[in-house]
């Protein structure tokens, strides 16, 4: 990874971020921040953009802070402590030009819905379609993802081997229902996902992410066009309703929907790649996983697997509205927070023995999904998904496992989504 | 035991329901929850203690006796 240029290195004591997990523990957290997480729950950093917010490691103040109304999620705000680092390829500031120099922090991105927005404007965009996400609503959906999983795994198995299962299985199935369940045409999978990938890279560029950003809203866009006319059963018809009744505009319900889409897909297929790698690591937990009767077990095992792997790394980042009293040290006004999340996870004193993957631990404390004000709107599709996937896999195909070793696993140290690029299996 | 709910700081997340469904429900248009029973009967003590501190919001707040 290459520093920019126009970063001074850091003051002697001050850690750098980003700060990515060592290729030799893959599925464990920086070793740098933990080794300072141990030193006291809140300590300055150096961002790779020269600004020096603070990281909270705590679960408990990592909890507490994500429902306190005096931090801002706002990305535009000047002490934000951007994720997306301006780099590969030298290009960097000289990228940022046009429309795309004017995004603020974002890098060229200038709306990104509700999770870019604080209260009350975030709870009324929120709530819009919330209604879509409760338990009963999801109960519903089980036994058709169950089948269009099943069907996965039949033609898996019909199909050559070794085989990427990202490409296979863990992307078309989270993608699929997301599309699904918003109205927007699976056939246009390759679109979309070309155009998510770029939005949650960190080396691509201000100007590639605000087009790829744009050409998303545009084509929900025309989708909500669509359903103005001739509504259906689906979200975004949900939605335009809400247009025709005068509460949202078909650009707040277009940005919305590729909000949707996006958290939709990334995120789900990531947590199968490397759930799935991490049981066929633990051959003893997938088998528990395998051969269990009692549903309770496999929904203790996907919690403790979110836990574990803490996909959505790099922090919950907010920016700090007033001065804050965190665990005994100020934060002032305009300051930046970062919570991280892998480490609230193995917070010792929530978990004992963090490190170890123990499917039979009472995992829910987990802040996986965030918590609070954002805590993820999707998590009980993305927890029934994953409940129906991991024991379907390992049922039909007992004999999976790496075609590969798992050093020469590409996995996406570079990505504000954790995951595999690729994971060849065989059986 | 006395339970009450903010409505404002609810996320939706739904635990409590999965918890303890005789105690918590949510609403269909907004996921929001919903308080069946304020002061349940005490063999359902556990599982509302559960449900307050999975909660991601720690939206349920719970007294002893009001
Ligand atoms: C295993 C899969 C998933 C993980 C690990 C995950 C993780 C997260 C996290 C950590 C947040 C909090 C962001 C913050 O506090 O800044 C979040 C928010 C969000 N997630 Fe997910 N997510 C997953 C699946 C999904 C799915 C399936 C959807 C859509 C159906 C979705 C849609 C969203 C949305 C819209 C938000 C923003 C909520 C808000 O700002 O109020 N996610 N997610
Ligand atoms: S668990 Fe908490 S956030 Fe979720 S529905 Fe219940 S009260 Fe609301």
């Amino acid at each position: 990874m290459t520093t920019s240029p126009e970063t001074a290195p850091a003051p002697a004591g001050i850690p750098d971020l980003p700060d990515p997990r060592s290729a030799r523990c893959p599925f464990d957290p920086s070793p740098q921040m933990r080794g300072l997480a141990a030193f006291g729950p809140v300590f300055r950093v150096r961002n790779w953009d020269g600004k020096t917010p603070w990281v909270v490691t705590s679960h408990a103040e990592q909890k507490a802070l994500l429902s306190d109304n005096r931090l801002s999620v706002d990305f535009a705000a000047p002490g934000f402590p951007s994720p997306i680092a301006r780099h590969g390829g030298g290009e960097g500031e000289s990228e940022v030009h046009g429309e795309a120099a004017q995004d603020g922090d974002n890098h060229g991105v200038t709306d990104l819905s509700f999770v870019g927005m604080d209260d009350p404007e975030h709870a009324r965009l929120r709530r819009m379609v919330s209604g879509v996400f409760t338990i009963k609503r999801v109960e519903a959906m089980r036994p058709a993802v169950q089948e269009l999983v099943d069907g996965f795994i039949d033609r898996l198995l019909d199909g050559p081997k070794p085989v990427d299962l990202v490409q296979a299985f863990s992307l078309p199935i989270p993608s699929l229902v997301i599309s699904e369940l918003l109205g927007v045409p699976y056939g246009d999978h390759e679109f979309f996902q070309i155009n998510s990938k770029t939005l949650v890279s960190l080396t691509a560029t201000p100007a590639e992410r605000h087009s790829a950003h744009t050409a998303l809203v545009d084509y929900l866009d025309q989708l909500v066009g669509e359903r103005l006319g001739n509504p259906g059963e689906d979200v975004l018809s949900r939605l335009a309703a809400q247009v025709r009744a005068g509460e949202l505009t078909r650009r707040e319900v277009a940005v919305m929907g590729v909000l949707l889409l996006l958290g939709g897909h990334e995120t789900t297929a990531n947590m199968i790649t490397l759930g799935i790698l991490l049981l066929l690591q633990h051959p003893r937990q997938a088998a528990r996983v395998r051969d269990a009767e009692d549903p309770e077990v496999v929904v203790g095992a996907v919690e403790e697997l979110l836990r574990f792997l803490t996909i959505a790394h790099l922090g919950r980042r907010r920016t700090a509205l007033e001065d804050i009293e965190i665990a005994g040290q100020t934060i002032r006004k305009g300051e930046g927070v970062i919570m991280l999340g892998e480490l609230a996870n193995r917070d010792p004193s929530v978990f004992p023995d963090p490190d170890r993957l123990d499917i039979t631990r009472d995992a829910r404390q987990h802040q996986a999904f965030g918590a609070g004000t954002h805590h993820c709107i999707g998590q009980p599709l993305a927890r029934m998904e994953l409940q129906v996937i991991y024991p379907a896999l390992l049922r039909r195909i007992p004999t999976l496992r790496l075609a590969t070793e798992l050093d020469q696993v590409p996995f996406k140290f570079d990505a504000v989504i954790y995951g595999a690029h690729e994971l060849h299996v065989t059986w | 035991m006395k339970i009450t709910v903010d409505e404002v700081k609810c996320c939706g997340a739904g635990q409590c329901v999965l918890i303890a469904p005789e105690v918590f429900d949510q609403r269909d248009e907004d996921g929001i929850v919903i308080l069946l029973d304020a002061a349940p009967a005490a063999e359902q003590h556990a599982a509302v203690r559960e449900a307050a501190s999975v909660c991601p919001a720690a939206a349920i707040h719970l007294g002893e006796e009001a």
